[in-house]
């Protein structure tokens, strides 16, 4: 809080606190951890104040009020739990209970939906209604996306989002009254690459998407925080897992990145990232042949291959690898005499969200293009092109090189291939370490804007599968450079000592919001 | 006889020339004194038009009774955004049909007012905002719009004073809530009939963002009159509180129905029994809604007050939109309540969870009690859902709902527990 700005001092449920001018009573409630029911309201979107479940008692008012749009006056008293706001509370979950279908043991929001909680809250096991529930059908929005009218508790957040946020407003209240119901002007489908946030702001379980219906139960999931992988936009995640997989997405509120959005792509990229076969075990090339072998025979293999050799190590790696892990494969090529290193970044459509300009869809289909920069290596169209003639050290970082040609890497002195999939040009390779996916180990990305980003653990690798940062530095400790990095962190900090654009970031530093790393170029306008 | 009853009781101001064809066109008007008001307005400055408004007393005759000059004088004068009138002829109110007859006999009454209520509010456009039904009304008005622009009543530089101002007919398109003033205004700009939360005021941001005053057609109607007559001449009749005349829509179960426009400080009793000849003969009044179906119903004992503001509401009442439905002792209560609330529950815009589900929720319950489903516990019921309805609100069309539930179960509960007692009406004789 600026100190010249005014402040107003408030009293809710006995608590004082003093807020801004302009704050919400709702607002003012949160900064004392007074959490007020609501519906309408989303942080993200304007308040219409129309679900009337998060009235308050203001002391000298002659009605409850509407605390998501009521300002704070100074010197206000408000009740959030006397008998006349829970009375209100009661009534607006009453009201919403009478035609809402209690279809929970079916309904894909039970276990995270406000109504059902606010229901539990308000502590009404019987209802007075006995007259027969309005029936208003469902509908298909998007092509990926159910209505389910019963349900819906016109709290208008999806409206909203289309409106305020997307700025193309396609869905409308159509009809009035209790036979108000969602939908688009038109009988066709409307599609929109943000379209799936109407999901997750809908308090209830009337928009659900039709790719998760009927999987899970919301309370089986483990929640994650994570980071987007699917562009460099960086978007902050929380990750459904269940049994090893992820089944969902949702965007964890940070508004230096994504507000409370994320893109479809981001979705879809992640349910489906690391798909296919994966490497489990470290191979060595024995007597002209791939073997599978243990770790510690595996690092030593790698070992005795870091040494200087007068025609140095090249690299390729990837643009969706962590920071930690670019940084040991950039030490491991150090090592041998590092003479470059390209990765490459794919493309596709970006697409805006005019309500949320710093949220985009970036063409860059990579997570951590600016981390790569930073860290040396260098963005190329064409990385094979970029190491021809070498005749080093060859490290390959999770780049399946499915482009590569059969006789891929004959002039090498060594090949490392350090990835998740097999391909074709993985096969030929001296030495295969199997690494993780960004689900799979901690590590942190640096987005477009050069925001340094934290990602946790979400699934267990399969087999030996292990970061880079890990195996690597193990090795690289065994030979006297640096130590074992045992975790992100570690590795991170002992980055950050190096390079100095990350100076003054350390990992816990980033947190859960992350940190800007010092302004550097990008080499983006360098590339055609 | 005239228009279609007249009563030698009458205070006839607005009323006048009601069913007189010649006074439609814009010729037979300045021939029954039209404009006159208007020419003496632009002489005067707008505040000091504002200044006789606030001294007549008149208040808003679309249901709320706020004062006109003093909504007027919440408009800013700086000129720093266009300021604009919107009248209100969206008349929905049930059992209301005043606004309707004026603009079908007087359009030039109504134009006038809204010129001189623009030119005090210094407004360069004004919008008459008309019910999509009044098909037949709507023709006459824009007839008489087109009349006023080629007389030079509207457009530039109006009779050579320098003021300016156009006047758009705008349609509603069906919807009772598109009366609610803040409705309206979103209605006007192309939105749902949707109220709005108000702070902001019309007044500090209306129509299309600017500053905005929604005044009734009544309420316009009367400013011609007052200016040129002088506030004093208008306080002649009514009560210190509520001066001047106001037109009653009085319809039900009376000989004689239909508009009459009496002194504000008028018996209601007199009014239903003198003026209406009261209920049709052989029959007793049994109930009397004096304001449109959103006030509170009265019994038959409880009419003998004022029609004044004050005085219906000292008798447990409100004056409302002067829409007076007589009910006599062939009314079953819980079918004329079920009635009512079902209005609403079509009508309700379905913004507020309180309203949208409780006037269907009310309508289900009386429509099971009027086919003698009903239970005991339902009339405690019906009273907890109204008092949850009331007050919770954008707007007050769930009080509006609510009220003719709860007033009919306080004053007719008798009938309601026939009902449930005995599976039927017993009450219908």
């Amino acid at each position: 809080m600026n100190e010249t700005s005014p402040v107003l001092n408030v009293t809710i449920d006995g608590i004082q606190v003093s807020v801004p001018k302009g704050a919400t009573i709702l607002e003012a409630a949160e900064r004392v951890g007074v959490v007020i029911p609501r519906y309408c309201y989303h942080p993200g979107l304007s308040a219409p104040a129309v679900c009337r479940m998060c009235l308050v008692e203001v002391d000298g008012a002659p009605k409850p009020l509407p605390s998501c749009v009521q300002q704070v006056q100074d010197g206000m008293v408000v009740h959030t739990a006397s008998a006349e706001a829970r009375k209100a509370r009661r009534a607006a979950v009453e009201f919403l209970l009478v035609n809402h279908p209690l279809d929970c043991p079916i309904c894909d929001a039970a276990g995270q939906c406000e109504l059902q909680d606010y229901a539990f809250e308000t502590g009404q096991l019987r209802t007075r209604n006995i007259e027969p529930k309005a029936v208003l059908g469902r509908d298909k929005l998007t092509p990926d996306i159910l209505y389910f009218a019963d349900r819906c508790v016109l709290c208008t957040r999806c409206v909203r989002f289309m409106d305020e946020i997307a700025q193309e407003p396609v869905l409308q209240v159509i009809q009035r009254g209790h036979k108000g119901y969602i939908d688009t002007m038109t009988d066709e489908l409307f599609e929109h690459p943000f379209s799936m946030n109407i999901v997750d702001v809908c308090p209830v379980g009337a928009l659900v998407n039709e790719d998760f219906l009927f999987k899970p139960r919301a309370w089986d999931l483990d929640q994650t925080p994570s980071i987007c992988p699917g562009c460099s936009q960086g978007c902050n995640v929380l990750l459904g897992t269940k049994e090893n997989r992820v089944l969902r997405a949702k965007p964890r509120p940070n508004n230096e990145v994504n507000s409370y959005w994320m893109c479809d792509h981001g979705r879809q990229a992640l349910v489906n990232w690391g798909a296919g076969d994966r490497i489990e075990v470290p191979m060595i090339r024995e007597s002209g042949r791939l073997a599978p072998t243990d770790w510690p025979q595996a690092l030593a293999a790698l070992s005795r291959t870091l040494e200087a050799r007068p025609a140095g190590a090249r690299a390729i790696v990837s643009a969706g690898a962590s920071n930690e892990s670019l940084y040991i494969a950039r030490k491991l090529a150090d090592k041998v005499g590092f003479k470059g290193g390209v990765f490459r970044v794919e493309t596709g459509p970006e697409a805006g969200l005019p309500g949320f300009p710093k949220l985009r869809l970036r063409a860059e289909r990579a997570p951590n293009v600016r981390g790569a920069e930073l860290l040396g290596f260098r963005r190329s169209a064409d990385v094979l092109e970029a190491i021809r003639g070498h005749k080093g050290v060859l490290i390959v970082l999770e780049d399946a090189l499915i482009d590569a040609p059969e006789d891929f890497g004959v002039e090498l002195e060594m090949f490392i291939y350090v990835g998740t999939h097999m391909s074709p040009a993985a096969r030929r390779a001296d030495i295969i370490l199997p690494s993780t996916t960004f689900a799979e180990a901690e590590g942190s990305f640096t987005n477009v804007e050069g925001r340094v980003q934290r990602f946790a653990q979400a699934l267990h690798p399969p087999g030996l599968a292990r970061p880079l940062w890990l195996t690597g530095s193990t090795a690289l400790a065994g030979l006297g450079a640096g130590a074992v990095y045992r975790t992100a962190a570690a590795a991170f900090d002992a980055l950050v000592g190096e390079f100095g654009e990350f100076q003054g970031l350390s990992y816990a530093k980033l947190g859960l919001g992350g940190a800007s790393v010092a302004e550097a170029e990008s080499s983006a306008a360098n590339v055609s | 006889m005239a228009y279609p009853h007249a009563h030698p009781r009458e205070a006839r101001v607005l009323s006048k020339h009601f069913g007189e064809k010649d006074a439609i066109p814009i010729d037979g008007w300045i021939e029954r004194g039209g404009y006159k008001a208007l020419d003496k307005a632009l002489a005067a400055s707008p505040d000091d038009i504002t200044q006789i408004v606030k001294d007549s007393g008149l208040r808003g005759r679309g249901g709320a009774g706020f004062p006109t000059g003093l909504k007027w004088s919440f408009m800013p004068k700086d000129g720093g955004k266009p300021n604009y009138l919107a009248c209100n002829a969206d008349e929905s109110e049930p059992g209301t049909f005043k606004d309707r007859e004026i603009m079908r006999w007087t359009p030039h009454q109504l134009i006038e007012g809204c010129i001189i209520s623009s030119y005090a509010i210094r407004a360069k456009h004004a919008y008459i905002y008309i019910r999509g039904e009044f098909v037949d009304v709507v023709r006459i008005l824009n007839q008489a719009v087109v009349e006023a622009y080629e007389r030079g009543y509207l457009g530039k530089n109006i009779k050579g004073s320098g003021y300016d101002l156009d006047l758009t007919v705008h349609l509603g398109a069906g919807a009772y809530i598109a009366g609610e003033e803040t409705g309206l205004l979103n209605s006007l700009e192309g939105r749902r009939a949707e109220p709005r939360i108000k702070p902001p005021f019309p007044a500090q941001r209306g129509a299309f963002g600017m500053p905005t005053t929604v005044n009734n057609v009544e309420t316009l109607a009367a400013v011609p009159h007052i200016v040129l007559n002088g506030a004093d001449w208008y306080r002649q009749w009514g009560t210190s509180k509520s001066p001047g005349t106001k037109l009653f829509s009085c319809c039900g179960h009376l000989q004689r129905p239909g508009n009459y426009e009496v002194p504000l400080d008028f018996n209601l009793r007199d009014l239903v029994f003198d003026l209406c000849g009261g209920p049709p003969k052989g029959r007793q009044l049994l109930a009397l809604i004096p304001g449109g179906s959103s006030v509170p119903i009265m019994t038959a004992d409880e009419i003998d007050c004022d029609v004044s503001y004050e005085g219906i509401e000292a008798a447990g009442s409100m004056l409302g939109s002067g829409g007076l439905i007589a009910m006599d002792d062939s009314t079953c209560m819980v079918r004329a309540v079920r009635r009512m609330v079902e209005f609403y529950a079509h009508e309700s815009c379905g913004q507020c969870t309180n309203c949208r589900e409780g006037t269907s929720w009310l309508a289900k319950i009386l429509r099971r009690i009027e086919r003698g489903q009903g239970r005991e516990e339902d009339l405690p019921l019906l009273l907890d859902i109204g008092a949850n309805m009331a007050g919770k609100t954008i707007c007050p069309l769930s009080d509006s709902a609510a009220v003719p539930v709860v007033s009919a179960i306080q004053k007719f509960g008798r009938e309601f527990e026939a009902h449930i007692q005995d599976g039927r009406c017993t009450a219908v004789n």
